[in-house]
């Protein structure tokens, strides 16, 4: 992928092209994900605290070191899995099909480094960036959700997600979003660089890339907790 | 000129190509002719590097290619045009984009006016110069082997692979695409290689004709001979297709169908 790599412009272009995909086009899906979960967290923590000795502010504590650890990094990436995943398995297993990877490789273009790099590429830049927003909309999502349905005031909220913030926590969450990054899109273009066949091929790469991924993201979830926290 | 010397290629032990030598002369259009399961595409692959041979050599216009140096191979590489069966354009450009798509990668230098020029002109060789806009999804399967002619011929290939570029096409489209085939061949003088069991195309375009047969070549010759021949697979082959039967069966008769079917098809001497 590397040792033939297509021309630096050329990789450039291909970059945007590809970020505009798994970036652009996946903030709607980014954003009403984390909203809600950041809502569905607050009402559930606030739920679940009934002793009156535990202050308000605890449930923006909470909300806030769940989403920046693990809500927003993991499971937006989870989501990223399915949308991302599945339309790079798909989109380059078709091509592998319809032989245009094969034209592109009898043009003498290197495929692999003009349809998978970009794509590698494109998601290690956009999925810190998505992550981030998923992090600031889970928040606001659990400030909404706690004030508007009466379970906290906006005073104890925003006390609570100042309380004891640690910034090495947002460095960790975006070490997270860059190696799921990479697994979601190295494993889906593998899946779909290596699908042979016809369209039920097709479908069964985006399959696998969508359940390999998830089960990468987990182990990977667990393995960067024990080592960098 | 394409020189292929004793290519073998197995797949899991089964032996596809059994050591074939031939040669694909330059300005002409050279069929590579079988019946399905035969190896064509297989050598085809190989030539085109899509595929590497377990034993043999290709050389075009005497560089060797097979085992040479990647830079090598690169350079053959960017001389190379291929039609696929499938027509295989990029589905998310329009016709023009994906005409246009090898001159931006091979040649950088090309100013953005010059590789528009080349597109129009490519387009227009092909006939469609009203369809640069349109969509691949949007087009005739006709259309899109055109499409991929044009794409193919743009970057000024000297060597132009075509794999079954009749498949999917009715006969007076396949007609025509041969016809373009035959023409940009002579016009540019390019090496022609057509992958094919079509004995429509044979009569219309096979300047020069390999046979295979079970992974070996049992004949090669031109189409004024092949109706002529004594080998038992190829005569079983020409003359499984009922119209080539019904010419030789008028031929044999009044001594004219054959010379007539191939006149018709601009062929010169009667076969």
């Amino acid at each position: 992928m590397l040792s033939r790599s297509e021309r630096l412009r050329v990789l450039w272009n291909r970059t945007i092209d590809e970020a505009i995909l798994v970036g652009v086009d996946s903030i709607f899906i980014v954003s009403i994900v984390s909203a809600f979960i950041g809502a569905v967290t607050c009402v559930q923590i606030a739920y679940n605290m009934s002793n009156p000795l535990i202050p308000k502010s605890t449930i923006g504590f909470m909300v806030r070191e769940m989403t920046i650890l693990e809500l927003a990094p993991t499971i937006t990436c989870i989501v990223l899995a399915g949308k991302v995943g599945s339309s790079i398995a798909g989109g380059l297993g078709t091509m592998r099909i319809t032989e245009q990877v094969s034209a592109l490789e009898v043009m003498g273009i290197n495929a692999t480094s003009y349809l998978v790099l970009p794509r590698i590429l494109a998601a290690l830049i956009t999925f810190p960036m998505l992550v981030i927003m998923a992090m600031v909309l889970s928040i606001l999502g659990g400030y909404l959700a706690g004030t508007l349905t009466g379970v906290m005031g906006a005073q104890d909220f925003i006390e609570g997600i100042r309380t004891d913030f640690i910034p090495y926590n947002i460095v960790f969450a975006l070490i997270k979003a860059v190696v799921f990054a990479f697994l979601i899109s190295a494993i889906s273009a593998f899946k779909g660089f290596s699908t042979t066949g016809g369209a039920l091929e097709v479908g069964a790469a985006s399959t696998g890339a969508v359940t390999n991924s998830i089960i990468a993201i987990l182990i990977a979830d667990f393995v960067l907790a024990a080592v960098l926290l | 000129m394409i020189e292929v010397s004793n290519i073998q290629k197995g797949f899991d032990g089964q032996q596809v190509l059994k050591g074939i030598s031939c040669v694909f002369e330059t300005g002409k259009c050279n069929l590579l002719l079988g019946g399905s399961g035969t190896g064509k595409s297989v050598l085809l692959q190989c030539i085109v590097g899509l595929m590497k041979p377990d034993i043999g050599s290709i050389t075009f216009d005497g560089t060797v290619y097979t085992n040479s140096k990647i830079d090598i191979r690169q350079e053959i590489r960017r001389k190379i045009g291929m039609l696929f069966q499938g027509s295989a354009l990029f589905d998310s450009m329009t016709v023009a984009q994906n005409v246009e798509f090898p001159l931006q990668m091979l040649t950088p230098d090309m100013s953005a006016s010059d590789r528009r020029d080349r597109v129009e002109f490519c387009l227009k060789r092909v006939g469609l110069e009203n369809a640069g806009n349109k969509m691949p999804s949007e087009i005739s399967g006709g259309m899109k082997k055109r499409v991929g002619i044009a794409r193919a011929i743009s970057p000024n290939c000297t060597y132009l692979f075509c794999d079954e570029p009749n498949s999917g096409l009715d006969p007076a489209t396949s007609i025509k695409i041969d016809q373009l085939i035959h023409e940009i061949t002579h016009e540019y003088g390019i090496t022609t290689v057509i992958v094919t069991h079509d004995m429509n195309s044979v009569i219309e375009i096979g300047e020069h004709i390999i046979f295979l047969h079970q992974g070996r070549k049992l004949w090669d010759g031109t189409k004024e001979d092949i109706l002529n021949v004594e080998v038992p697979e190829l005569k079983e082959f020409i003359f499984s297709s009922s119209l080539v039967r019904a010419a030789k069966k008028v031929d044999d008769e009044s001594e004219g169908g054959m010379a007539a079917l191939n006149e018709e098809h601009g062929g010169g001497s009667g076969i």
